[in-house]
């Protein structure tokens, strides 16, 4: 049996639940981890809210969904996460500009060292304050080579879709690599 | 679909950048503590800026301007109260009494001025409405962005959020390529050009500092300016170590991942 993961990050209530609510098999476990980084040589805890969902593909794979808010530094869930990792999903309420800042620090920490593809949903789009996805691609100095996807977590299609467009990337990237 | 919020949290500059990007056309309505006030863009230019009640009809520039006396002006107003603001202009240079450049000037310099003010704006709900346009009768101008996001960045006394926006000086700068983006049409003044100079994903952002001998809110605040303005973007300093996991990836067989993808993606699709 095989596992793989795919990471869903973003800023408080921009709808990392939701996403994997939608998709996953499993009712969503929330759960608050504990993690210390050995990379940061000295012990350094810190505790991390977690959902965690779970599509079954066949007899031999099953895809996890993990979901985390945005950290400033991304080490203590790579160190974790990463194994068997697939790519990110970076989530952004598109009726929040609050919330822009602090998204805008989580796509400048992936774009110098997320170390798998990632794609960036414009969630909620089903309100009617949301900016429109382009304007979000400007607003979030996001690069034209990453994905901005328009979603809606609360439904099950916008939410595959995403997912399928991740899985594109990571296809497309596989065969740049050789 | 909206574009609106408040400027604690998306800045007057980042507006900028965000119509200028876009080449946006239409109307950025501002509400400050005490007055409002509208920018108008076509394009992603600006053509258009006014603030409050304050009189920004062609005969109040021109008359705050110089170009025109105070007892002129009253004398204009009192013959010419019908006419638009283009058919006074084009009274005023039949007459051989302004140029088209003098007029056009005054113009450009009140709505820059005005615009300025804007900057300095920290707290206050914003909207842009498309494709809404000052009347036809109204004299635009025509000003590309990325000086104006520069300059206006420039007189920003302290940039909100500053650590926020450019989190991590260990990343560097690199270029934008983009239509019209051509560092060399944009007015740099000379630590601004500093920094410019050691430009290079090989020169993380502190490196420059250093190099430079500024500390970190200096670099930090020139850096804001010339990402607002869409000249560079940031990008890992070359050399830059990956965090550790992420060679292992690459050591998955190819074969292997490329069929437990398509595994992936058929059952999402199947879903
Ligand atoms: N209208 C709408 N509401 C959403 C959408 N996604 C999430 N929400 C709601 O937004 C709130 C926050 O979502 P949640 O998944 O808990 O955010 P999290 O903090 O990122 O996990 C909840 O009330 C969700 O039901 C969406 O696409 N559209
Ligand atoms: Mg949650």
């Amino acid at each position: 049996m095989q596992t793989v993961k795919m990471v869903v990050t973003g800023p408080f209530n921009s709808g990392k639940t939701e996403f994997i609510r939608s998709v996953s098999e499993i009712d969503v476990v929330s759960t608050e981890r504990s993690i210390s980084s050995e990379a940061e040589r000295v012990k350094e805890t810190t505790t991390v809210a977690m959902d965690f969902g779970r599509i079954t593909v066949d007899d031999e794979l099953v895809l996890y969904l993990f979901g985390t808010p945005g950290q400033k530094r991304f080490d203590f869930m790579w160190e974790i996460l990463s194994e068997g990792m697939l790519g990110f999903i970076v989530m952004v309420d598109s009726n929040r500009p609050e919330t822009f800042r602090e998204a805008r620090g989580i796509l400048q920490t992936f774009r110098a060292y997320a170390p798998t593809p990632y794609v960036v949903a414009a969630n909620k789009q089903d309100m009617e304050d949301a900016w429109e996805v382009e304007d979000l691609r400007i607003a979030l100095k996001l690069d034209s080579k990453i994905k901005m996807l328009p979603c809606i977590a609360t439904k099950k299609d916008s939410v595959k879709s995403v997912l399928l467009e991740l899985l594109y990337s990571i296809l497309e990237e596989m065969g740049e690599v050789n | 679909m909206a574009l609106k919020g408040n400027l604690r949290d998306f800045s007057v500059v980042q507006l900028f950048n965000l119509v200028n990007l876009a080449g946006k056309t239409g109307t950025l309505t501002l509400e400050g503590p005490n007055v409002a006030a509208w920018v108008s863009f076509r394009d992603g230019k600006l053509i258009h800026a006014q603030l409050g009640n304050e009189d920004g009809t062609l005969l109040g520039v021109l008359t705050k301007a110089g170009k025109v006396r105070p007892e002129q002006s009253k004398l204009i107003k009192g013959h010419a109260s019908d006419k638009s603001d283009k058919e006074l202009g084009l009274l005023l240079i039949n007459a051989g009494y302004l140029t088209q450049q003098d007029i056009l000037a005054s113009i450009q310099h009140y709505v820059l001025d005005v615009v300025y003010r804007l900057f300095a704006w920290v707290d206050g709900f914003f909207r842009f409405d498309n494709d809404v346009l000052p009347p036809d009768d109204h004299i635009t101008v025509r000003l590309d962005l990325e000086n104006v996001i520069i300059e206006g960045s420039r007189r920003i006394e302290q940039i909100q959020s500053l650590e926020d926006e450019i989190p991590n000086l260990d990343l560097a700068l690199n270029f934008v390529e983009r239509p019209g983006a051509n560092i060399r049409d944009v007015h740099l003044n000379t630590q601004e050009w500093k920094v410019v100079s050691y430009i290079n994903p090989k020169n993380s952002i502190r490196q420059i500092a250093k190099t430079n001998k500024m500390n970190e809110t200096e670099i930090r605040t020139i850096v804001y300016g010339l990402l607002e303005a869409g000249l560079v973007e940031i990008v890992r300093a070359e050399g830059a170590p990956m965090p550790a996991q992420a060679e292992q990836f690459e050591k998955v067989n190819k074969v292997e991942r490329e069929s437990l993808v398509n595994r992936l993606i058929d059952r999402i699709r199947s879903m």
